[in-house]
């Protein structure tokens, strides 16, 4: 062997050993989340300081107990209904204001068009942890204190200005011909777009209903500020907040909620995310 | 066409904002509909508060060292993605899976293994000879180590997103520029001085400012994790923001602390305009 076939193979282990590391990183809570899921609370609660009791490794046979507690005893099922009820009317406000939106952004050229679509954005960053108290007040004014309706109010806040640069960015990439040569044969504008831009954008359309909803999912700060009954609460809530009960930690139950909920919004989100970042990223890469 | 939109965000994003910093100028509180004007005697009375302080002190410190943290291994991580090797598909989507979870609940997953009895972490370090006997790490329960579980958290969460992004700019550089720079007889550390550094700026930038806003204006990790403690030390300016607004009741000074937020968010907000004009321009 040459000088320079070892140092290659060194090289491919270096690699292979630093992507092994970042993973093992990323993805340790959640293997900790599988383990604490299916194994006997006498072989989870062990202590740290018993150095010859493993707990990376299942010591008892795993278990469903937790799971069958999670579904059976606490208001899980509950908090998973209420945040796709939330997050499908969410869904349905945002397509209604963004699609609309995205479309006119898209088609209005000049420096006006530039300066509204940067604004829309901007309130996108316009982070809730500024806005809850503002809302607070508003929503008791309102009368719609710990109700789910505060929700469907309030979330189309973040929802909206970023979907509707999103779709901006899918109806620019649609050329204008499209929709004129529709409306030549006959449709109005509002037609155009229904019969001719509208199928056409379906991926985006869908990459849209995808974000809006793992973004309502995945809210924590709005649901914990107006929601105060247990059995009202979403599932990024009603999770931390009413699992937890006194200082009783169910974590077996409290472990399966979490990776219940997160593994199945990874995996979708993943599929998307290269659009969310290009959909941030508009401008800064050529 | 625009207008449902613009109105409904016009209603519930920027007259809120304003809202805000009226608030923060009234002595409103939970409890009832009534107050009055009491000028800048919230800001006063917060920023003589010693907790307030902390707070401020601690939003830097986690947002600066965690967002350094996550741009260098950001940057390596990025690197070593754009290889091609086996199992590249499936390295990437685990890698991105921390970014994709819901925040609340992958805290939840880190407060379990940082819990005071069973955190795996102290076996490992017993195991390994770090902790001797009658040593213990309480993570949560300790000024210093909570804050390092908290930059943890923040780390974790935010290392794919920016290598994501970092990646999306090392590829959109052409080969053919390090091609010439190659011909040119430039080294691995020129090619990167002039020509990797300069590319990416656009996009670091963008990296660095979205991560520098979920940081910074985020509640939720030390909510879960810490509750601001151990007696009020790991607070950020968003948990105290809530801790004093929303369930002490006291609206204006709640109020008072989140306007805190703002000078930072309008710094990248003029940053965000220039790179997307500049980047018009090229």
């Amino acid at each position: 062997m040459s000088v320079r076939t070892v140092r290659r193979a060194a090289a491919t282990v270096g690699h292979r050993a630093l992507i092994l590391c970042f993973v093992a990183f990323a993805v340790f809570p959640f293997y900790w989340m599988v383990v604490t899921t299916f194994k006997q609370n006498a072989d989870l609660y062990v202590g740290a300081s018993n150095t010859a009791h493993n707990p990376f490794l299942f010591n008892r046979p795993p278990t469903l107990d937790h799971l069958a507690t999670l579904f059976g005893q606490t208001l899980y099922p509950t908090w998973l209904f209420n945040t796709l009820y939330v997050g499908l009317i969410v869904v349905a406000i945002t397509l209604v204001l963004a699609v609309p939106a995205g479309y006119s952004l898209a088609r209005l050229t000049g420096a006006w068009g530039e300066r509204l679509s940067i604004g829309i954005f901007l309130t996108y960053l316009v982070p809730s942890t500024l806005l809850f108290i503002p809302f607070s007040r508003l929503i008791s004014t309102l009368g719609l204190q710990n109700s789910t309706w505060s929700l469907v109010l309030i979330y189309p806040t973040f929802t909206v200005p970023f979907c509707t640069w999103l779709l901006m960015g899918f109806f620019k990439s649609l050329p204008k011909e499209v929709e004129e040569s529709a409306m030549v044969d006959g449709c109005g504008r509002v037609g155009a777009i229904w019969r001719m831009v509208l199928p056409l954008s379906i991926p985006g359309l869908l990459t849209v209903v995808i974000f809006a909803l793992t973004l309502v999912i995945q809210e924590f700060v709005y649901s914990l500020t107006f929601i105060s009954s247990v059995e009202k609460m979403t599932v990024s809530v009603g999770v931390p907040v009413a699992l937890i009960r006194g200082d009783v930690y169910y974590w077996g139950s409290l472990m399966a909620a979490c990776l219940l909920t997160s593994l199945p919004i990874a995996v979708v989100y993943n599929f998307f995310l290269d659009r969310f970042i290009a959909g941030l990223t508009v401008g800064a890469v050529k | 066409m625009l207008a449902p939109a613009l109105l409904y965000i016009i209603l519930l994003v920027a007259l809120p904002f304003l809202l805000a910093v009226f608030l923060s100028l009234t002595n409103s509180s939970a409890g009832s509909l009534q107050f009055s004007f009491v000028g800048l005697q919230n800001f006063k009375n917060v920023l003589g508060s010693p907790v307030f302080q902390r707070a401020l002190r601690n939003t830097f410190v986690f947002t600066l060292i965690s967002q350094i943290t996550v741009i260098l291994l950001g940057n390596l991580l990025a690197r070593a993605l754009m290889k091609r090797f086996r199992g590249k598909s499936v390295a990437r989507f685990l890698i991105l899976l921390p970014w994709a979870a819901p925040i609340s609940l992958a805290t939840l997953g880190w407060l379990w293994i940082f819990d005071s009895t069973f955190s795996v972490i102290n076996w490992v370090l017993k195991v390994a000879g770090w902790l001797g006997p009658g040593k213990w790490y309480y993570w949560l329960g300790d000024p210093t180590l909570g804050m390092l579980a908290i930059i943890t958290v923040h780390v974790w969460r935010m290392l794919p997103f920016s290598t994501v992004i970092l990646l999306a700019g090392l590829t959109s550089i052409p080969t053919e520029v390090h091609e010439a720079a190659d011909l040119d007889g430039a080294g691995p550390l020129r090619k990167t001085l002039w020509i990797t550094i300069p590319m990416m700026l656009p996009i670091l930038t963008v990296a660095l400012l979205f991560g520098v806003v979920f940081t910074f204006t985020d509640m939720s990790v030390v909510y879960l994790l810490t509750r601001g403690g151990p007696y009020n030390s790991t607070h950020v300016l968003a948990s105290l923001a809530f801790q004093d607004g929303v369930l002490g009741g006291d609206v204006g000074r709640g109020a008072a602390v989140a306007i805190f937020l703002l000078p930072v968010l309008l710094v990248l907000a003029v940053v965000m305009l220039r790179v997307s004009r500049r980047a018009e321009v090229a």
